[in-house]
């Protein structure tokens, strides 16, 4: 590990390339609207996901009506219904949380986390945010079209996904639903590139990688195994789209269609497969790694106590990234695929555990004699580690193979992965709204909502989810719009079902609270100063609060010390901030850099 | 206070909810026992995993909460202690491996003396064709169908002759006898899955996938549809009898005088048939 000598600022590096002058906006548009500032693009990332969000939330409470009172809502037919839960499940985990923590977080706390003056690349990250929004207005026209969007489901299997016998398939809703993520993948690679290239270019002077916060390294992973990913659904995509609109057969045997049959002949269903979960499991991590990054650094500076084990994070955070891109076909036990795939899968799958649980271990190690301050992100990080450790140990039943056989496809699946990757990053996200909001407005979020929205929400979530597991194991199948008439079934999975939605409702509702409060603090919240919470890392040493164009004023930070110098012994305050000379115990292992 | 009460009562609520709701598997009919055994003793691991985390965590935020005068202890790593941590995550998570490859390892061999019979499954219902008394299913493919001949039969095949179809109706199966169920679909995937035999796999148009089990009690079950199939998928049903060897041998004979294959006329139609 290189580190800079540490003691005073005169033995760190001379700067390798002078600063370069940034491109001034002139006008209100180029400021705020088709900004090169990564600070307001990421406020325009976070808003549009946030908003597709609230659409997504409102199609829960669709889907959910449905299975608690089926046949009171007669609007929800079974078209409806397929339709509901594809776009749901499509919009949140790529239009919501990929834009969110990589377009959002991503923007704003890359530049401001390793002392840059912005991105890279501001007028292609400018692109990305437009192209984003482009992808968005497609995917959510998909609602106006004749046959309304595709209800394939959001894996989006063909044959079926492009065949009469689903809503979209053989109207526009599919091709709406592919064009949606070819425009997405296009826009996700010029901010992906982004932000890879500022973290391993454009760090201050000093800050060493083995300085940066988790944050940063959780977004770094994220967006380089996301740039690595997403071409495999693309070109999914792409051969897709041909079979639906060219007549090809890439993913189409010969069959026959509602009893006739199609001039289709060689092409294989279960490509598509293999190339969605190519994508589709190193997106899971996408999703958890920066929210990993995030709640570290959460914990951390509201235990005001170093980040437990640090170089062990930031290996654990680059195995799970690696070891993500070889267990794809643990979603693809019972699919048909060659059986003895299971035995490597289920391998690579559980030892991905290690590392995830490292992470675990180290979180509440980090806890362990600190100096706990329970506001909101704290609150909100905890939990995080209760939803998530729920989650990740339910998803060694899912990854063990032969488990998996009875658990497959059922509501014990669909808890899981609501738990480990909607739940969890989600109550991140929270958490890192209460805490980083001060620095993006100068204000204060309101305390007594958020605790309000805290409560209402983690304790709704795990009171959805949890049972839901239960169904599952009983066998309830997933993506039934009604079980009404099966045998196995008791009346008081009926019951369950009924108190799910219920309880559905009210952390629906709850989330308004969290909308209002967002709005009414910009005006009304307490006045924050640059550094509320009295953190070590560098956004929260900017001169001024919100930070303006170019962040840093006159003179670039220079970084003397790790992320983490919470409470050191002898220091005359509980954080020593990372461009502060001086005297410290700095990173592990930095005597011997 | 209240913070860490709250964690206490979700780790032991969980517990509880686990051991006290009615929410539970269906009793099992086939000779799968051993996957429950081996998500029974998941449940033990990962229970104990959750409880004891939670429960640490809920003890730290008591113990160390904010009060006038903390300071919090600086220490970086621990490698001792993080090994430690790493190499019993290891053996825990190879206790839950190891049974479970074993145990895959059986799922996926079909005994030799296990029955060849077809589930055809389509938008939206479940056929079967059963071997008649040459105990062999006859070649079929895709593109032989037609309404005549709903499964594409290879009538070429002179196993074809006294194979039993039938037709979105009922599977009756011998009991204790093991099954090996060929699995095709004509035109998207579906996914045979009878909750009670623990029994669940993808059927893939162009492909012949399979699943082997010996069902251990009698009765009907309920075949369920676990893979997304079009807006038909939730009423995609069927049934499976189990029977005694008696009772079902007298309902195969039955089928077999009546077979759809035998009473057929001969409306080959010249297609060179492959495999």
């Amino acid at each position: 590990m290189v580190d800079v000598p540490l003691g005073s600022a005169g033995v760190v590096a001379a700067p390798d390339v002078e600063d370069v002058e940034l491109y001034h906006p002139h006008s209100w548009v180029t400021k705020y609207v088709f900004s090169q500032d990564a600070k307001v693009i990421a406020i325009q990332y976070s808003f549009v996901a946030l908003s597709v969000g609230l659409i997504a939330l409102v199609l829960s409470w669709l889907m959910r009506l449905q299975l608690g009172f089926p046949g009171v809502f007669s609007f929800i037919d079974a078209n409806a219904y397929y339709q509901f839960i594809t776009m749901h499940g499509m919009m949140m985990v790529v239009y919501v949380l990929t834009a969110l923590f990589l377009g959002g977080f991503g923007n704003y706390l890359i530049p401001l986390m390793v002392g840059a003056r912005d991105m890279v690349f501001p007028y292609v990250n400018m692109l990305s945010f437009w192209v984003y929004f482009l992808a968005v207005l497609i995917l959510v026209a998909s609602f106006f079209i004749p046959g309304g969007p595709t209800g394939a489901g959001w894996t989006l299997y063909p044959p079926q996904a492009i065949t009469t016998g689903t809503p979209g398939g053989q109207d526009w809703g599919i091709i709406l639903m592919l064009m949606s993520l070819m425009v997405f993948i296009i826009g996700f690679t010029m901010g992906g590139l982004n932000y890879v290239v500022t973290v391993l270019q454009a760090r201050a002077r000093g800050m060493t990688l083995m300085r940066m916060p988790l944050t940063v390294w959780g977004i770094f992973t994220a967006s380089f195994m996301a740039l690595l990913a997403f071409p495999a659904l693309f070109v999914g995509a792409v051969m897709m789209l041909f079979d639906r609109v060219l007549g090809t057969s890439f993913f189409m045997p010969a069959m026959v269609e509602m009893g006739q049959p199609l001039d289709r002949n060689g092409g294989s269903p279960l490509l598509f497969q293999h190339l969605f979960w190519f994508f589709g499991h190193p997106e899971v991590y996408i999703v958890a790694l920066p929210a990993f990054g995030i709640v570290s650094d959460l914990i951390s500076t509201h235990a005001r106590r170093n980040i437990f084990g640090y170089r062990m994070m930031v290996w654990a955070l680059l195995a799970i990234g690696a070891l993500s891109f070889i267990v794809w076909a643990h979603h693809m036990y019972v699919s048909g695929m060659n059986p003895y795939f299971g035995f490597f899968f289920a391998t690579t799958t559980l030892i991905i555990a290690v590392p995830t649980a490292i992470k675990v271990y180290n979180w509440i190690l980090t806890l362990w004699r600190g100096d706990i301050h329970l506001n909101v992100p704290m609150l909100f990080a905890l939990a995080f580690i209760v939803t998530f450790v729920n989650g990740g140990l339910t998803g060694l039943f899912l990854g063990n193979v032969v488990v998996d056989v009875p658990l497959s496809d059922t509501m014990f699946v669909v808890a899981h992965f609501h738990m480990v990757m909607g739940v969890a990053p989600i109550l991140v996200i929270f958490g890192a709204i209460y805490h980083w909001y001060p620095k993006v407005t100068g204000r204060m979020l309101n305390d007594a909502l958020g605790k309000l929205h805290f409560w209402v929400t983690f304790l709704g979530a795990y009171a959805i989810f949890f049972p839901m597991h239960y169904l599952g194991l009983m066998g309830i199948p997933r993506r039934y719009h009604d079980i009404a008439d099966m045998a196995f079934v008791p009346p008081s999975a009926h019951t369950l079902n009924a108190f799910i939605t219920i309880v559905a409702l009210i952390v629906g509702a709850a989330q308004l609270a969290f909308v209002f409060n967002l709005f009414w603090s910009l005006r009304h919240g307490r006045n924050s100063g640059g550094n509320p919470w009295r953190a070590t890392t560098l956004e929260w040493q900017t001169p001024e609060t919100p930070p303006p164009h170019g962040n840093w004023g006159n003179d670039l930070p220079v970084v003397y010390r790790w992320a983490y110098d919470y409470s050191v012994p002898g220091a005359d305050q509980d954080f020593l901030p990372q461009n502060q000379p001086g005297p410290s115990r700095a990173a592990p292992g930095a005597g011997h850099g | 206070m209240a913070v860490a009460l709250i964690l206490v009562l979700v780790a032991v609520g969980s517990v509880v909810f686990h051991l006290v709701s009615p929410w539970w598997w269906t009793p099992i009919a086939s000779n799968w026992r051993y996957i429950d055994n081996t998500i029974i003793i998941t449940f033990w691991i990962t229970g104990a995993v959750f409880v004891a985390v939670i429960l640490f965590m809920a003890y730290c935020v008591y113990r160390f909460r904010h009060q006038a005068g903390r300071q919090a202890h600086y220490e970086p790593e621990n490698k001792r202690l993080e090994w430690w941590l790493t190499i019993v995550t290891g053996v825990g998570v190879a206790a839950m491996l190891a049974p479970g490859l074993f145990v895959w390892q059986q799922f996926i061999t079909v005994p030799d003396d296990a029955t060849d019979i077809e589930v055809f499954g389509q938008q939206w219902q479940w056929s079967f064709r059963l071997p008649g008394p040459d105990g062999q299913l006859a070649t079929s493919d895709t593109r032989l169908i037609s309404p005549d001949n709903p499964l594409g039969l290879n009538r070429d095949d002179p196993k074809s002759h006294d194979d039993v179809v039938i037709e979105g109706g009922e599977l009756h199966l011998p009991v204790n006898r093991p099954i090996k169920a060929l699995l095709r679909s004509p035109d998207v995937l579906h996914n045979f899955y009878v909750p009670e035999m623990r029994a669940k796999m993808d059927l893939v148009p162009g492909q012949i996938s399979y699943i082997w089990f010996t069902p251990t009690r009698t009765g009907t079950f309920e075949i369920l549809c676990a893979e997304l199939c079009g807006v038909g998928h939730p009423q995609m049903r069927g049934k499976v009898i189990v029977q005694e060897e008696s009772e079902y041998q007298a309902w195969l004979q039955e089928k077999v005088a009546t077979s759809f294959a035998r009473l057929t006329p001969d409306t080959r139609n010249g297609a060179v048939v492959p495999d």
